[in-house]
């Protein structure tokens, strides 16, 4: 405040003799314009002055450092001296909404505008990094928990006999289980002697972050027509990644209530042939996403007047992985009738036969 | 923008450090349980039904 009296006083005009990127900018220093004036006023106790002015320049003086507008003062060009002053002098032009960037000549605002892009774009790799993190392995993580959860709730609601998860039940609970819900376990062996899940009905998006979905319209377990599941196939906890190492014959083992059904998947065993079924259903077939008769009461047969007379399985998820260019799609045949699970209680043969 | 971050970051260098790790950490955990799974569902990769 003092020099800046002193500047008043004697060298009003001086401001107007620097560059133009040096000159002061409107106040933004949040005092008001009268009381400013009024104390320079009664401290220097110069000649009158318009209050407007010099609470400009007020704002200006005290947001510069007493150095720079020394250096100011004489009429030197100012690029060099504005490099030779970078620190204290680059967090006003970090700040827009000072006049500060205006201090920089050409070569600087294009270093900064440099650095400006360079570290937009890392910050931008990083992100897509952690996006990259987020499908692989967090998903996993919450989708992992949440199938925890369905499963407590399924077993729970198997021993509390809940009328609700009856899809066996006569007259089908089919539409009575809420979207969302667990109502299956589905077991693959050829995917590991561990592997399970629990299948949920319905194919929103939330449905199936928790777990393979059941496509609403199609049969439920066992009945005859299409038990039709989709599943991710990365992250989301990855139920259906390795769908594509199923061979025929391989089993699928539907858990309900109180019965095992295991599926086997179309083709021949011996020869590893996926068409050779004598139905025309290929036990694995790559379609576009549009193709949706695989799914149909009667994998591929679009003729809802014929009337299933076998009970298939369905899987879809996406092809390749991390696409959703194409589906990858399984179907399997009902291999016997359903085992009751209390003449079971370790599983059905088909768990143990490999 | 880091730089102004840094410089702004109060309690010398081991507060600088710690303040840094915090942000890091916020920011992480909002993109991944705010931001990631509100803006996926638009993104082709976990389109698997048939439809």
């Amino acid at each position: 405040m003092r020099t800046d009296r002193m500047r008043v006083d004697g060298r009003e005009d001086s401001d107007l003799d620097r560059p133009i990127w040096e000159q002061p900018a409107a106040s933004d220093d949040g005092y008001p314009a009268g009381a400013d004036a009024t104390q320079y006023l009664d401290v220097a106790n110069g000649p009158p002055v318009p209050a407007v002015a010099p609470a400009r320049r007020s704002g200006r003086h005290q947001a510069v450092p007493e150095k720079s507008r020394l250096g100011s003062r004489d009429d030197e060009p100012s690029a060099g001296r504005d490099q030779a002053r970078p620190s204290s002098h680059s967090s006003d032009a970090a700040d827009p909404a000072t006049n500060g960037a205006r201090d920089r000549p050409r070569g600087s605002l294009v270093r900064t505008g440099i650095r400006g892009l360079g570290q937009t774009l890392i910050t931008g790799g990083l992100i897509v990094l952690l996006f990259v993190v987020y499908e692989l392995f967090i998903t996993d993580l919450m989708t992992d928990q949440r199938q925890e959860e369905l499963t407590d709730e399924l077993v729970q609601n198997w021993e509390n006999d809940d009328p609700t998860l009856g899809p066996d039940l006569p007259g089908g609970g089919l539409s009575q289980i809420p979207i969302g819900d667990g109502f299956a376990f589905i077991r693959i062996p050829a995917l590991g002697a561990d592997y399970v899940r629990v299948v949920v009905e319905g194919t929103t998006t939330d449905a199936l972050t928790q777990g393979p979905g059941h496509y609403v319209d199609s049969a439920m377990p066992g009945e005859l027509g299409n038990f039709s599941l989709a599943g991710h196939r990365t992250g989301k906890g990855s139920p259906f990644i390795d769908l594509d190492v199923l061979a025929p014959g391989d089993a699928v083992v539907i858990e309900t209530g109180d019965t095992y059904f295991t599926y086997r998947v179309l083709g021949d065993p011996a020869t590893g042939d996926f068409g050779a079924d004598a139905s025309g259903i290929p036990g694995q077939q790559i379609v576009s996403p549009q193709d949706v008769e695989v799914v149909y009461p009667i994998p591929g047969v679009d003729d809802a007047t014929i009337v299933p007379t076998s009970a298939y399985l369905t899987l879809t998820t996406c092809h390749p992985k991390f696409s959703n260019e194409q589906r990858l799609i399984i179907h399997a045949v009902l291999d016997g009738p359903g085992l009751p699970k209390a003449e079971y209680p370790d599983g059905p043969p088909a768990l143990t036969e490999n | 923008m880091y730089v102004w971050i840094w410089r702004t970051l109060p309690g010398g260098l081991p507060g600088k450090l710690v303040g840094s790790a915090l942000l890091i950490a916020a920011i992480s955990a909002l993109l991944l349980f705010l931001v990631f799974p509100w803006i996926e569902p638009s993104l082709p990769f976990n389109d698997i039904t048939v439809e």
